[in-house]
């Protein structure tokens, strides 16, 4: 009988082109998705006179610079606007489909990719974003990739890998009310460190993984590289199966059967043996806040800003005293007591429909509070379309929140959605570094009920003393 | 891609961890369709002030590490994004080698792809190297890939780990698409055994 193997173990198997040597792996790639941010992998094959090998194993998406006002107004920023302009062209020469501004179906790679069925059990993906990691809660092997590698993709439609060890973080129980997938991310984050699983894929497993809605799920893998591992997954189930069904790219009548049939075989056999084992108790984690520049600078919410003198070594308590530095922050200051200046719901972390209505139950009958700026960003134009037929766009508005067009926004501030100097955001995003989200701007990492918690009460607030409302 | 053989040159000490790809080149400069004339933002934010004068105190600022070739830096080194721009940006200022405990893995990838050879060393090696650069007055290194070891100003070598294909690879300044292209025929075959096995996954978008 063959040695148990892991999920992950099972999808690099069957995707080996070939080995060579020295134990490089050539495996093949069943999905790439690009965005505007990689125009010289593009230009790369034109200089090589080299063609895109397999067009409809990928798809174009333009999300990190477009801006979130009405898609009706012109791209004001010049360069933004080549971006946009050279991506366009880009695709079209090669043969690689776009969902364009005015398409419905435009939003952030990571949250179109699962809501079109490109990304499907068992599948190897990737993607020129650290994020890709997200498409893994499907069961999928999916990696972010740097240009040269999406040229090399874009080229062979395979990938020069070494194989990565495999890691396992269970977290059992059930969580408590108030937290969600964010919570347990940042929460894992926090317990690892963020070079933890530098070196490995992280399968998620658990009650507590399980029971978690697919939204959820996203949210969880989406950060995996947060906590240094390039690739996270998620056994697929019949959640997974139910999420897919029906989905645009998704297999159909047939095909569909088969590969439910296949897609049940993937889950980790019984005993296959990770190289590195964590484990996590829900009951323990608390709506999680990070306080630092990295997400690994995590507090529950209930919890205290960290003395740099209490760090176990000295590496450790420089990087904890220039983070408090950049942040404003005294150690021992309560988390409740740190004021905001502005809020961001959205991200390929926190901008699906479950993140809205979270969001929503809280915003519901309260406003923003005087002084802070609050904006909501859906992460695609269905989930906007969605959100708006179930009037979560009006409790936002009312609420005082902006309510913009899908894409990347204050995430990744390149789009002109940005903070200001010495400003405080409460953020849904993923991460917190130095900068991130404006110049010498300071940005707390949560999730979009503690965020949402945070615009109406103009300070981080544990969203347990908060009655959450019914939307429906 | 710049073959890599040996490179001898000024060592920038950044005794700090997780310096990340933010820190390395700020997201607005990804906004470019050139792998070029990155040098000049690299580290922008700890390198200049908002008005472009430069920050006395940052090591690149300072003689003789106006010139670095080389940066010896704390642990998990280029964590965060997968922006090739980090190396482009590294390499456009004139850096070949970085020396750290530990990379981020795509980071670390990205680097071979662009001729910049990052290597990993223990905590007391680093620590030995971080002095050795923090030394004004011969702040050299000597990198040797085909002997695998950096030399040190006091003539002591310390060895170093690589997998042989990434080695060839930089030594050889070869290009790996062109490697892939060769096994055309093997992407041929699984791709042939795939289409019968998972047909739903070769369908392309819906007509």
């Amino acid at each position: 009988m063959a040695a148990p193997r892991t999920l992950f173990d099972k999808i690099w198997d069957a995707h080996l082109v070939d080995t060579t040597e020295d134990g490089l792996s050539i495996l093949y790639a069943d999905r790439l998705l690009i965005m505007e941010m990689q125009p010289q992998a593009f230009e790369g094959l034109r200089m090589a006179g080299l063609k895109v090998r397999c067009p409809d194993k990928v798809l174009g998406v333009m999300d990190h610079v477009i801006p979130t006002h009405p898609r009706d107004q012109a791209i004001e920023d010049p360069v933004a606007r080549m971006m946009v302009q050279q991506a366009y062209k880009d695709y079209e020469e090669f043969g690689v489909e776009l969902f364009d501004l005015m398409d419905k179906r435009q939003g952030i790679v990571h949250v179109i990719g699962p809501e079109q069925g490109f990304t499907l059990p068992g599948v190897t993906l990737f993607c020129g974003d650290s994020h890709t990691a997200t498409h893994g809660a499907f069961g999928a092997f999916a990696m972010g990739v740097g240009t040269s590698e999406i040229e090399h993709i874009l080229a062979t439609q395979t990938l020069r890998s070494p194989k990565p060890k495999n890691m396992r973080v269970t977290v059992d129980g059930d969580l408590s009310i108030g937290c969600s997938g964010k919570d347990i991310i940042l929460a894992i984050i926090g317990a690892i460190g963020t070079a933890g699983g530098t070196g490995h894929v992280i399968e998620f497993a658990g009650s507590a993984i399980r029971d978690l809605s697919m939204e959820g799920r996203m949210t969880v893998s989406n950060m995996t590289i947060e906590a240094g591992a390039r690739a996270g997954l998620i056994a697929p189930d019949e959640k997974t199966f139910a999420y897919c069904e029906g989905r645009q790219r998704a297999p159909k009548g047939a095909d569909w059967d088969r590969a439910i049939e296949y897609w049940k075989t993937l889950p980790t056999d019984e005993g296959a043996v990770f190289d590195k084992e964590v484990t996590l108790e829900a009951e323990k984690i608390a709506p999680q806040v990070t306080w630092g520049t990295n997400p690994e600078e995590v507090a529950p919410i209930d919890g205290v800003v960290p003395d740099p003198a209490d760090a176990p070594n000295e590496d450790r308590r420089r990087m904890i005293q220039r983070s408090l530095d950049y942040m404003g922050l005294v150690p021992g200051t309560a988390m409740k007591d740190v004021a905001i200046d502005r809020a961001f719901i959205g991200s390929c972390t926190n901008s699906r429909i479950e993140d809205l209505e979270a969001a929503a139950a809280i915003a519901l009958g309260r406003k923003v509070a005087d002084g802070v700026e609050a904006m909501v960003v859906p992460g695609s134009g269905l989930i906007k379309d969605e959100a708006e037929a179930r009037g979560l766009d009006k409790i936002f508005m009312e609420a005082g929140f902006d309510w913009r067009e899908p894409g990347c926004s204050m995430c990744i501030a390149m789009n002109g959605d940005n903070i200001e100097p010495g400003q405080r955001c409460a953020s849904t995003s993923n991460r917190n570094f130095e900068g991130r989200q404006g110049r010498d701007g300071r940005t707390h990492l949560a999730s979009p009920a503690m965020v949402t918690a945070a615009a109406v009460t103009g300070r981080l607030t544990d969203v347990r003393e908060l009655e959450t409302r019914s939307i429906e | 891609m710049d073959k890599f053989n040996t490179l001898t040159g000024v060592a920038a000490p950044m005794d700090m961890i997780n310096i990340d790809t933010d820190k390395i080149i700020p997201k607005l400069h990804l906004r470019t369709i050139k792998r070029t004339g990155l040098g000049k933002v690299l580290f922008e934010e700890m390198r200049f002030e908002t008005d472009g004068s430069e920050k006395p105190d940052f090591i690149l600022n300072k003689e003789p590490y106006r010139n670095s070739k080389i940066i010896v830096a704390g642990d998990n080194f280029g964590c965060g994004s997968s922006r090739e721009h980090a190396p482009w940006a590294l390499l456009d200022f004139g850096i070949r080698c970085v020396i750290s405990t530990s990379f981020a893995d795509i980071f670390y990838n990205n680097c071979f792809k662009n001729g910049i050879l990052p290597i990993r060393v223990t905590k007391d090696q680093l620590d030995a190297l971080m002095a050795d650069a923090s030394d004004t007055e011969n702040p050299e290194l000597t990198v040797n890939l085909v002997n695998m070891e950096i030399k040190r100003p006091n003539g002591v070598t310390v060895p170093f780990e690589l997998d042989a294909f990434r080695r060839e690879c930089l030594l050889d300044g070869l290009d790996d698409i062109g490697l892939t292209m060769q096994k055309g025929d093997k992407i041929d075959g699984f791709e042939a055994q795939q289409n019968q096995a998972q047909p739903w996954l070769n369908s392309g978008p819906p007509a």
